[in-house]
């Protein structure tokens, strides 16, 4: 279980998160929705301690996470970056299996290079990809790689961050399918930031709204249809006019 | 009147107190990049690769820079030997200008131009696609993946080109003296050699650690903390040359100071 509680965090005169409390059962998807520049990746990023809060606790299963053992504690994680991040000076596989080929995971070359092709066709890509390098795949191929690579180390759990951005409809679709899936499979706690209301409704169980460097509101996807927040209902309509102000 | 006055002394003592913040936190830095050379795990595979990028592909620049570099020097302290007769010690000249500046100097500062960028760029580049992040988050700490490595293998292969550039930079010397000026080739090799002492090379090297140290330094430092966007990255490359450069000819005094003041 993922405890914030009271989650502080300005950068400079920016106040970005304004006492954030929020709780996410182990096993479940939430889905953190809310408008650019609302602090959604500096929640997720505080969580796994790229971000230090100014003030608040961050607990995982009841241990703060700034007193874990560092190696353990990430090891925990897997997480599928907005850009996918793949290191660009190594292969696809040597990608996926990066967490397999050192520190304390580490194994045999050929037996990491067969779990990353194993990980590779569970995200739908066949192991003709595994040599060739990041650069050369497109933008939807790069997101199912950074998902294999978070998914190599049969994490407990994963963290998302904008996964469609950038994608067409169709592979915006897949990916959605590919997590919700994957997640289910896996048993893994599951944490992921959008603002694409296809993925809310195909990934959470659970979703979570941010405005104001506060989470304004939680419940489930049903709950977000029927609430009468006006924060809630402008956002997932997509409105202009409501109490988000559409200059920002 | 003492509103201005304060404003006044606060504009001095700002950019003061970020200089020496500054100074500070790439002291801290510095001390935290060598404190990983020392604690397991290494990664082999990316000193190699830093050794091939920082040394072994440096030697071509290195090795133009010190022949022309010798091969003027030659001709200049010719023609200023010839003001009072003294063109015979063109060899020693040569020989321990090289050794104990240029060589090291001017092969710290190339190295800069091409490797300090370069650093700056890969890990600035990096850091604005997040995958400064994802090491991070699979449990690799960059500054023990990034950075140490390039710092160790910046340290321990500035040397070696600084003693391939001294005997190239010789060499031209050399050329030049035997084809353009008449010395006699033997005679010329053995001045060199009879005249250096181990101190003239060694002195050299020791400069040419600190200069390679002073180079990754500064490139790992401007990329890890690279600003967004290709225009950061852009900034962090021509911060990490212009300080790079700056530093190693600031070091060469205080070096120079310290091996050479009587």
């Amino acid at each position: 279980m993922i405890e914030l509680r009271n989650v502080h965090k300005a950068f400079g005169p920016n106040k970005v998160l304004n006492g954030v409390d929020l709780t996410i059962a182990r096993g479940e998807s939430m889905v953190i929705i809310g408008g650019s520049g609302t602090g959604k990746s500096v929640m997720l990023k505080s969580v796994l301690g790229l971000v230090t809060p100014d003030s608040g606790s961050i607990t995982l299963d009841g241990q703060d996470v700034t007193t874990h053992e560092r190696d353990a504690f990430l090891a925990r994680f897997g997480m599928l970056f907005q850009g996918a991040a793949l290191f660009d000076s190594m292969s696809v596989w040597e990608n996926v299996a990066f967490r397999l080929l050192r520190g304390r995971l580490k194994r045999p070359k050929a037996e990491a290079r067969e779990i990353a092709i194993e990980k590779l066709r569970r995200v739908g890509l066949g192991p003709q990809v595994a040599d060739l390098f990041p650069a050369e795949l497109s933008g939807g191929m790069q997101k199912r790689v950074g998902l294999a690579r978070a998914i190599a180390a049969e994490p407990e759990i994963i963290f998302f961050d904008e996964p469609t951005t950038g994608l067409d409809p169709i592979m915006s679709g897949v990916i959605n399918e590919l997590i919700r899936e994957i997640v289910t499979e896996m048993g893994a706690t599951a944490m992921t930031i959008t603002h694409d209301m296809t993925s809310v409704r195909s990934i959470a169980d659970k979703v979570a709204m941010l405005h104001g460097g506060v989470v304004r509101w939680t419940g489930s996807v049903a709950e977000m249809d029927a609430t009468s927040d006006p924060y809630v209902q402008q956002f997932i309509h997509g409105r202009a006019d409501g109490p988000i102000p559409s200059v920002r | 009147m003492t509103n201005a006055l304060s404003g006044f002394l606060a504009g001095l003592g700002r950019p003061v107190l970020e200089f020496l913040a500054l100074i500070g936190r790439i002291t801290l830095f510095a001390a935290q990049a060598v404190g990983h050379i020392f604690r397991p795990p290494f990664y082999w595979r990316e000193f190699g690769q830093a050794v091939m990028q920082i040394g072994w592909f440096s030697l071509p620049v290195v090795g133009m820079t010190a022949i022309f570099t010798g091969g003027a020097l030659a001709l200049q302290i010719y023609a200023g030997g010839n003001r009072f007769g003294a063109e015979a010690v063109v060899p020693q000249i040569v020989a321990i200008g090289m050794a104990r500046e240029l060589g090291p100097v001017l092969g710290g500062l190339m190295v800069a131009a091409r490797v300090a960028s370069s650093i700056a760029a890969e890990i600035g580049t990096m850091k604005v696609t997040e995958q400064i992040d994802a090491l991070t988050t699979l449990s690799t700490n960059p500054m023990k993946y990034l950075v140490a490595p390039r710092i160790l293998a910046a340290t321990l292969t500035l040397p070696v080109l600084v003693a391939v550039g001294d005997s190239i930079g010789i060499m031209g010397g050399w050329l030049v003296g035997v084809t353009r000026l008449d010395f006699n080739s033997a005679t010329y090799l053995k001045n060199t050699v009879d005249f250096l002492q181990v101190w003239d090379v060694g002195s050299g090297l020791v400069k040419g650690a600190a200069f390679g140290f002073i180079v990754a330094l500064m490139g790992c430092w401007h990329g890890m903390n690279s600003g967004r966007g290709a225009q950061g990255v852009g900034a962090a490359t021509k911060a990490a040359v212009v300080a790079a450069s700056v530093l190693i000819l600031a070091a060469n005094y205080l070096l120079t100071e310290v091996f050479f003041s009587a």
